[in-house]
């Protein structure tokens, strides 16, 4: 018999050593994350997948459901709080979402959809990042990149390749690729690598592919992130 | 929505394209409704000059990317009881914004001195012309702006939704469909 | 890893591609993984900083001391921009976190060796010996003396026990009776025993009712005891660390503690391994501390050859416990345990999603504690004297005594060890404080009171603090204090969460155009709502405690903000006129329409 929490009211059951996170989606209930992977280790730093957890704020995706746990997530205080977090990540980065490729099937958009972010709010920082377009089938645009450190992880962990990693600190913290020049096109970068598969935003993008699925027919156009299976989010075309 | 006295509306677009305004137009037949609602004051759709004081609500596409954009948009701030910031360009700077990384002096370099094609190039400096700012800015963060309307363009839908809303006096919101970036 | 990049950066005044090149091979790990963890520490540079590398410190005492004049001293003498390297590669001027010098400021590093008590006099002289390209051993010696300024002395500091009588003592500790039972499982397992001694030390600790010093208060024989029970897989061991990365402003007792009770704070360390069954210790040295470092390895040395650390610790078989220095190297956040563990591990330094906690998964997944300086420094004398003895001393709540750092607008700062429940009045009356308008206790994450709360004790039950003691008189604008330690986060933000790596960015923004005059109503309920943000969403303590300082000082010192408040309406954060400025140089014009108005965009 497996055991149970509570989620908004609703009852959710869960495997010994699942997050909360994990337990929501297994039970078809939507938590917004960004960092979240359903393949990697949970990492929790994007923080838009904070509930509260027996009345204290948590990262559902690092903490593991306990028996009886009141959880508390779908909650207009709540959102609030997860809207300004988007807001935030729209200002510190250059978000042009008319002129980027993943528009309609980016995470970052979707769940701002989702929360009802209506403007960035925020001053805009405008930082000055660089784009990559050193190699020869994929583009890194840096201006997009949230942090989350996904690409990092799936490059370590699934390709054993260590082609990304965060370097800097606070506000300046950036990602690097594996190579004196700085250069994607100088590592063992491929375009069949997990890493490729995995950027929530726009920052890896496979090159000369633009507007095969016109802007309002993709992935989101279609359907909120909110009503999507884990596996449809993880598949491009959804 | 009973017999009031009509709202007035203010339009403008400043570093824009005037998309927003296209798609403002193509709530088509329903822009008759709109009008037993508001009636149009300073806008490109009246070509009155300046707001008058007193108006309603004003509604502006595009960022600020000169002196100009600066002075329209503080007068309709100063002349407009409501603002909302209609389209990408208003909201987050947009496409002009993506000039923000080059530093103002190597673009005014670049387009009239060194730019393969030009001749004795001169930098335009005729009092007439506004001067561009260093960077450019999303309109809230030079004046306080009540709502906004992201979409590049918005569809007339998503407007529609929005100034419905706002006559009937809820908190506009967009539901899935009508919420868009891009 | 970071001791090799430290080292490097040492003997090369940077991190150069081509080291890297080097480490890669050598160390057989990626790239990625070295500029990762070099890109992160203050102190480690991916670029030429210069020959001399010299960072003011830039605490809000520092400034109080006039740190920023001399900067700018300093760089026009050099010929320098604050920031930036000198054109032929010479020197780097720069501002840093406190140093931990706030009772001799203002400070300075070069080449991360300390120098206090700055004046024009000796920053004329610096300059000098930089153009001169000096070595740094050829410095005037009396640049690099670091005072103790002990003003008030107890139990620790007035210690003299000799080393090694601690551990004796805690030898000859019979088991207690009770407690024997649950200690069991560690007593089959083998550890050092004089037979039942670690159980006995541990109850010791527990009668004492001793509370970490690091700020938090946690029950320090809970968390001996936790790591003594974590079950060990094979191949590991249990670690004892010592938190010596003093970094929160207006602190360094840590520092005094390690220049005058070494062997103390060790032979605390050394009864925590007894007890717990650790045989590997590491102190974690901020790196600010760099010059203490030969000083401390050489008490190491000399306890390895009094049979006090190494194998078979004062005969006892199987009473193995050694300890390494690691050496922080800028990092504020590293102070707290986890992202210390990383840090020690080579890693970036942030903070560990938690449970599980680090006494059962700590350094290298093993069962590890992490205590501050001064905890060490207690649980040594509750080892000899025992835990009625300590428990005794302070307050019901608060056994012992705490040492308080000491600095800001009073007539002797420095450290004052006082017993637990020591008024706020009394030390400001014992150091010669007058007119004082606000006290930070424990720096910018502790809290900051106002005169009618100066009855107030020090201890568990009131203010808990983990040392910082700055004093502000009423001349001081608190606003501005605030602003320097939202400064202070937004700068050691580990980066590694949204809330705290844009919040204090943000913050910082908020704060600094209402110190430009800029603010308005609007502004102030931006800060608000970022305050609750951070404080519900962030990773760690840092972004928890970030909005502490404008928190507290808006509570109490709210015209101090009131009179930034100049405008009525929403104003922007940037100068538009100066926005035109690019436009104007390049057209050459300075007409009337070449320029914007400041003035607010008019009411809605």
């Amino acid at each position: 018999m497996s055991q149970t929490f509570s989620l908004d009211g609703q009852s959710i059951a869960f495997e010994p050593g699942q997050t909360i996170l994990q337990a929501a989606e297994a039970a078809g209930v939507f938590i917004p994350h960004l960092c979240y992977h359903p393949e990697f280790k949970p990492h929790g730093s994007c923080k838009l997948c904070t509930v509260k957890a027996n009345g204290r704020q948590t990262a559902s995706c690092t903490m593991r459901a306990v028996p009886g746990m009141v959880v508390e997530s779908n909650t207009e205080e709540i959102n609030a709080e997860r809207r300004a977090l988007t807001q935030m990540l729209f200002v510190e980065g250059n978000h042009f979402c008319p002129s980027c490729e993943k528009s309609g099937n980016c995470q970052l958009q979707a769940t701002a959809y989702h929360l009802g972010m209506m403007s960035p709010h925020y001053d805009h920082f405008f930082p000055n990042r660089a784009v990559d377009a050193s190699h020869p089938e994929v583009l890194l645009d840096f201006n997009r990149c949230i942090l989350c450190s996904l690409c990092v992880r799936a490059s370590r962990d699934v390709d054993g390749k260590n082609v990304f990693a965060l370097s800097g600190r606070g506000i300046k913290t950036h990602l690097i690729v594996n190579a004196k020049s700085g250069r994607l096109t100088d590592t063992d970068f491929t375009l069949d690598d997990k890493a490729a598969q995995v950027c929530p935003v726009g920052v890896i993008l496979k090159k000369r592919q633009g507007f095969a699925v016109p802007i309002g027919e993709r992935k989101y156009d279609k359907a909120p992130i909110s009503a999507m299976t884990e596996q449809n989010k993880l598949t491009e075309e959804g | 929505m009973s017999e009031k006295k009509k709202l007035k509306v203010a339009t403008t677009s400043l570093a824009g394209c005037f998309g927003c305004h296209m798609s403002f137009l193509d709530i088509d037949e329903r822009l008759f409704t709109l009008l037993e609602y508001i009636e149009f004051d300073r806008s490109p759709l009246t070509d009155i000059k300046h707001v008058t004081p007193g108006t309603d609500i004003g509604i502006i596409e595009g960022g600020l990317c000169n002196a100009e954009n600066v002075h329209v948009l503080r007068e309709f701030r100063a002349n407009c009881t409501t603002l909302i910031a209609i389209g990408a360009c208003a909201i987050n700077g947009g496409l002009p914004a993506q000039r923000n990384h080059l530093p103002l002096t190597t673009i005014l370099e670049e387009v009239y001195h060194t730019s393969p094609g030009v001749r004795n190039g001169m930098i335009p400096n005729d009092p007439e012309l506004p001067l561009p700012l260093n960077q450019v800015h999303p309109i809230h963060e030079v004046v306080k702006i009540d709502y906004f309307i992201p979409g590049c363009p918005p569809s007339a839908d998503a407007i529609w939704k929005v100034l419905t809303d706002l006559l009937a006096g809820k908190e506009p919101s967009l539901e899935h469909g009508l919420m868009h970036y891009d | 890893m970071v001791q090799i990049l430290r080292e490097v950066q040492e003997a090369l005044d940077w991190i150069s591609p081509e080291a890297i090149d080097l480490l890669e091979a050598l160390l057989q790990v990626p790239r990625t993984k070295i500029e990762g963890v070099a890109g992160f520490y203050s102190f480690l540079y991916l670029e030429p900083r210069g020959r001399y590398r010299i960072l003011f410190s830039d605490n809000i005492t520092d400034r109080m001391l006039g740190n920023q004049a001399l900067l700018e001293r300093l760089c026009n003498s050099l010929w320098i921009e604050p920031g930036k390297v000198s054109e032929d590669g010479l020197v780097s001027v720069d501002h840093t976190s406190c140093t931990g010098l706030c009772d001799q400021g203002p400070a300075l590093l070069v080449n991360n060796l300390a120098i206090g008590r700055l004046t024009a006099e000796r920053i004329d002289r610096i300059a000098e010996l930089v153009r001169s390209e000096t070595p740094l051993v050829d410095w005037p010696a009396e640049f690099f003396l670091i005072e103790d300024n002990i003003q008030r002395a107890d139990i620790l500091l007035a210690s003299d026990i000799k080393p090694g009588d601690a551990l004796r003592a805690a030898r000859a500790l019979a088991p207690d009776e009770g407690l024997l039972a649950s200690n069991m499982r560690s007593w089959r397992e083998g550890l050092p025993t004089g037979l039942g001694g670690p159980a006995a030390v541990l109850d010791e600790i527990k009668r004492a009712n001793l509370r970490g010093r690091g700020g938090a208060g946690f029950t320090t024989a809970l968390k001996w005891e936790a790591c003594r029970n974590a079950p060990l897989k094979a191949g590991q061991q249990r670690i004892v660390v010592c938190n010596a990365d003093e970094g929160e402003p207006g602190t360094f007792k840590d520092r005094v503690l390690l220049t005058r009770q070494a062997d103390l704070v060790i032979e605390g360390m050394t009864v925590a391994a007894y007890a717990v069954g650790a045989t590997r210790g590491f102190i974690y040295l901020r790196g600010e501390y760099r010059y203490l470092l030969d000083a401390l390895n050489a008490v190491l040395a000399r306890r390895r050859t009094e049979n006090l650390l190494g194998a078979n610790i004062l005969g006892i078989p199987g009473a193995n416990f050694d300890i390494e220095i690691h050496l922080g190297a800028g990092a504020y956040v590293c102070g707290e345990e986890s992202a210390l563990i990383e840090s020690l591990e080579g890693k970036r330094g942030t903070p560990r999603n938690r449970p599980p906690f680090p006494v059962t998964n700590g350094y290298m997944d093993q069962p590890t504690i992490v205590n501050n300086v001064e905890t060490f420094a207690a649980a040594a004398l509750i080892a000899l004297h025992g835990g009625d003895w300590y428990a005794a001393i302070g307050t019901k709540h608060s056994a012992g005594t705490k040492i308080l750092s000491v600095s800001g607008d009073c007539a002797r700062p420095g450290i004052y060890e006082y017993p637990f429940g020591v008024t706020v009045r009394q030390v400001l009356e014992d150091c010669g404080a007058s007119d004082t308008q606000a006290v930070q206790v424990s720096g910018p994450s502790g809290v900051c009171i106002a005169p009618a709360e100066f009855d107030r004790i020090i201890g568990f039950e009131d203010i808990p603090t983990a040392g910082a003691f700055t004093i502000f008189d009423t001349s001081r604008d608190m606003f501005e204090v605030a602003r320097n330690y939202v400064h202070f986060f937004q700068h050691e933000s580990c980066g590694f969460c949204t809330p705290c790596r844009v919040g204090t960015s943000l913050l910082k923004n908020l704060m600094d155009k209402l110190h430009k005059g800029c603010g308005s109503p609007y502004d102030f309920a931006e800060i608000e709502k970022l305050n609750q943000l951070l404080q519900s969403m962030s990773h760690c303590g840092l972004g928890h405690t970030a909005c502490n300082p404008v928190l507290d000082t808006i509570a109490r010192f709210r015209p101090a903000y009131d009179k930034r408040m100049m405008q009525q309406d929403f104003t922007p954060a940037f100068d538009l006129d100066q926005a035109l400025s690019q436009a104007r140089q390049m057209t050459g014009r300075d007409d009337a329409a070449a320029h914007l108005s400041t003035e607010h965009g008019g009411a809605a």
